[in-house]
């Protein structure tokens, strides 16, 4: 028999076996359904952490970023003296340097009057630090005494603020500080924080008074046009010692991202699930794939007494773990898009579904799907002609 | 020339003190379209000897040439040759649940390259309509009975025109009216298509189907094999 017709006469048969017993058949989607709608979850869910974590850093704007070296995320900095930033302007290639205040606070819901924790960042005005629209539009209303915007993309329960506002209704407490909203920009919640509020370095000390002015959370420095940044960094680590470090902006992105990805357990966890959910799809296909082999032997066996290569009996089953695969994915695709739209509106953080997750959760499952298959043509072994005399 | 020559074939299953020898330096032939019927007590070889006969077994003491190959110590490629040239009938009619009766007897066909989808269908068809099953080309083994898919399996074993058909049993799992009928109709075919039968049975209501009647016991054939006439 020539090749293409063994691989179409083994891909019908499949099919039609497959096909056959329409409990086990949706059984065995059911399998790879799950296992992909697992996949996709656990991968959005590690998407969007991601997405989420730098929501953040990748609206920031300088060459250089100065961290204390114990700071983890941005979230949860350590201080470090803002005098260790100023020395940096003893670099020539250093235009000029800004902090950053970053904390957490509780932002009272004008409506409801119960307040919840967000970030509030802090920052030089005069620096245009931040990369966003509304927020630069708004820079000089930000220089007024007990001001901040608001970010739109903040959960629900702050409170419809961007209405709010529209209607006059502006003014509501931050930290148990009177704060009056005088715009919204748009950055995000993450895993961290629920929302966020940016205001100028001296509106944040008003908000949190027990807050030193010299001790800073995030450096930020500005280089002359053409400097080298590369090695301004160098040359600025070994200025500011060995208690602090020094990212360009991509590394600022990624150190970000790295503390969900290894401090916290997060990745761990999620890559985990990936595991499981590709380990239980994995039994299940087996398993079906192993019964059919089994109940179907005798028919296995007389085709290779009429003459049938094992090769060919082998593509049998490979067909069923393939069509398995293609029948679960595709509509593991569909639930995992309404899940994503349902998870988005709940959590308030972006699912992207991408085509690049698409196939890689199909590679993924069709991967599975195919070990699976491989290890039930084991069974085939059994399938001995011989024996049925 | 003979179309199965055995001579002095043993075999053993098992090796040191658990081996146990099957067949005793067996020989015979059968000539094409001879009907031979092999018979024998339970355990006396007749079944290793027609699984070696059909290539599913490797004897390695004789020789057993089939069809005018050699298949004692004779490698997969040859065996699997010799097998596409053959039909077997088993006890148990091992078709397909989820194909139809044509269906299944076109598996026989999808090792032919030269004949297209039509072809096949069509020789099914007929080979369908020749063992009296042309209404039931399209029903599924479930929806025939035990006489009817034994008559499937016989269409499936002879619509490649194989020159030999080994058959195991085939009334076993009938009654005594479908495995009369169910012989009978192997034997026209047999004798229509110029193949040739070898049978193994116990069933000794079908014995008068053939030409002749070979005894093993204990491994050997014994004097009283004789023609069936």
């Amino acid at each position: 028999m020539t090749p293409f017709p063994t691989f179409f006469f083994a891909a019908r048969l499949a099919w039609r076996q497959l096909t056959y017993d329409k409990p086990k058949l949706i059984a065995a989607t059911l399998g790879v359904l799950f296992a992909s709608v697992l996949v996709f979850m656990q991968l959005g869910f590690l998407d969007s952490l991601y997405a989420s974590a730098v929501s953040a850093p990748i609206k920031m704007r300088a060459d250089l970023f100065v961290l204390h070296k114990q700071t983890e995320a941005l979230w949860r900095p350590v201080q470090f003296e803002r005098s260790a930033l100023m020395r940096a302007l003893g670099h020539p290639d250093v235009r000029a340097v800004y902090p950053m205040y970053v904390s957490l606070g509780q932002f009272k819901n004008m409506d409801t009057h119960i307040q919840r924790t967000l970030m509030v960042y802090g920052y030089d005005l005069n620096g245009d630090l931040i990369d966003d629209v509304d927020i630069c539009a708004r820079a000089d209303d930000l220089k007024r005494q007990d001001v901040a915007l608001f970010d739109i993309a903040s959960r629900p329960e702050f409170g419809p603020v961007s209405e709010q506002i529209s209607k006059g209704r502006d003014v509501t407490e931050v930290n148990g500080r009177r704060i009056k909203i005088v715009g919204t920009f748009r950055m995000g919640t993450t895993f961290a924080a629920d929302g966020n509020v940016v205001t100028s370095d001296l509106n944040f000390h008003r908000i949190f008074p027990q807050r030193a002015f010299d001790k800073i959370d995030l450096g930020f420095v500005l280089l002359n046009p053409g400097s080298d940044v590369r090695k301004a960094q160098a040359d600025l680590l070994a200025l500011m010692g060995q208690e602090m470090r020094v990212f360009d902006y991509n590394e600022l992105v990624e150190f970000e991202k790295g503390y969900w990805e290894n401090s916290a357990p997060m990745g761990f966890i999620f890559g985990f699930g990936v595991v499981m959910g590709l380990v239980v799809g994995m039994v299940i296909v087996y398993q079906i794939l192993f019964t059919d082999v089994s109940n179907n032997l005798s028919q296995y066996a007389t085709l290779k007494a009429m003459g049938y290569s094992q090769f060919y009996l082998q593509l049998v089953v490979l067909s069923s773990a393939i069509y398995l695969a293609l029948l679960g994915f595709a509509l593991g695709l569909g639930l995992s898009v309404a899940l994503y739209r349902l998870a988005e509106q709940e959590i308030f953080i972006p699912f992207p579904m991408p085509l690049g997750k698409i196939a890689t959760v199909f590679a993924f499952i069709l991967t599975m799907c195919s070990l699976a298959g491989a290890l039930a043509i084991r069974r085939l072994k059994a399938a001995n002609p011989a024996d049925m005399f | 020339m003979a179309l199965v020559d055995v001579k002095g074939v043993s075999f053993a299953y098992g090796a040191g003190e658990f081996r146990r020898q099957v067949l005793n330096n067996v020989d015979f032939s059968v000539d094409r379209g001879e009907i031979v019927i092999l018979t024998g007590p339970s355990g006396s070889g007749k079944t290793t000897l027609l699984t070696i006969l059909g290539g599913l077994r490797l004897a390695v003491t004789g020789s057993a040439v089939v069809l005018g190959r050699e298949l004692v110590n004779s490698d997969e490629n040859v065996r699997m040759g010799v097998r596409r040239q053959i039909g077997y009938i088993f006890q148990q009619h091992n078709l397909f649940w989820p194909l139809t009766a044509v269906e299944n007897v076109c598996m026989a066909l999808e090792l032919d390259d030269r004949l297209s989808e039509a072809e096949r269908r069509q020789r099914a068809g007929e080979m369908l309509t020749e063992v009296g099953l042309a209404d039931h080309l399209d029903r599924r083994p479930k929806q025939l009975s035990g006489g009817q898919r034994q008559r499937v399996a016989i269409a499936r074993a002879l619509v490649s025109r194989p020159k030999l058909v080994l058959a195991d049993e085939p009334t076993a799992s009938l009654d005594k009216a479908s495995g009369h009928e169910a012989v009978n109709i192997l034997k026209r075919l047999a004798k229509d298509y110029g193949a040739t039968i070898l049978l193994v049975t116990h069933d000794y209501r079908i014995l008068d189907i053939a030409d002749r009647i070979i005894t093993l016991e204990d491994g050997a054939i014994t004097p009283q094999s004789v023609p069936s006439s």
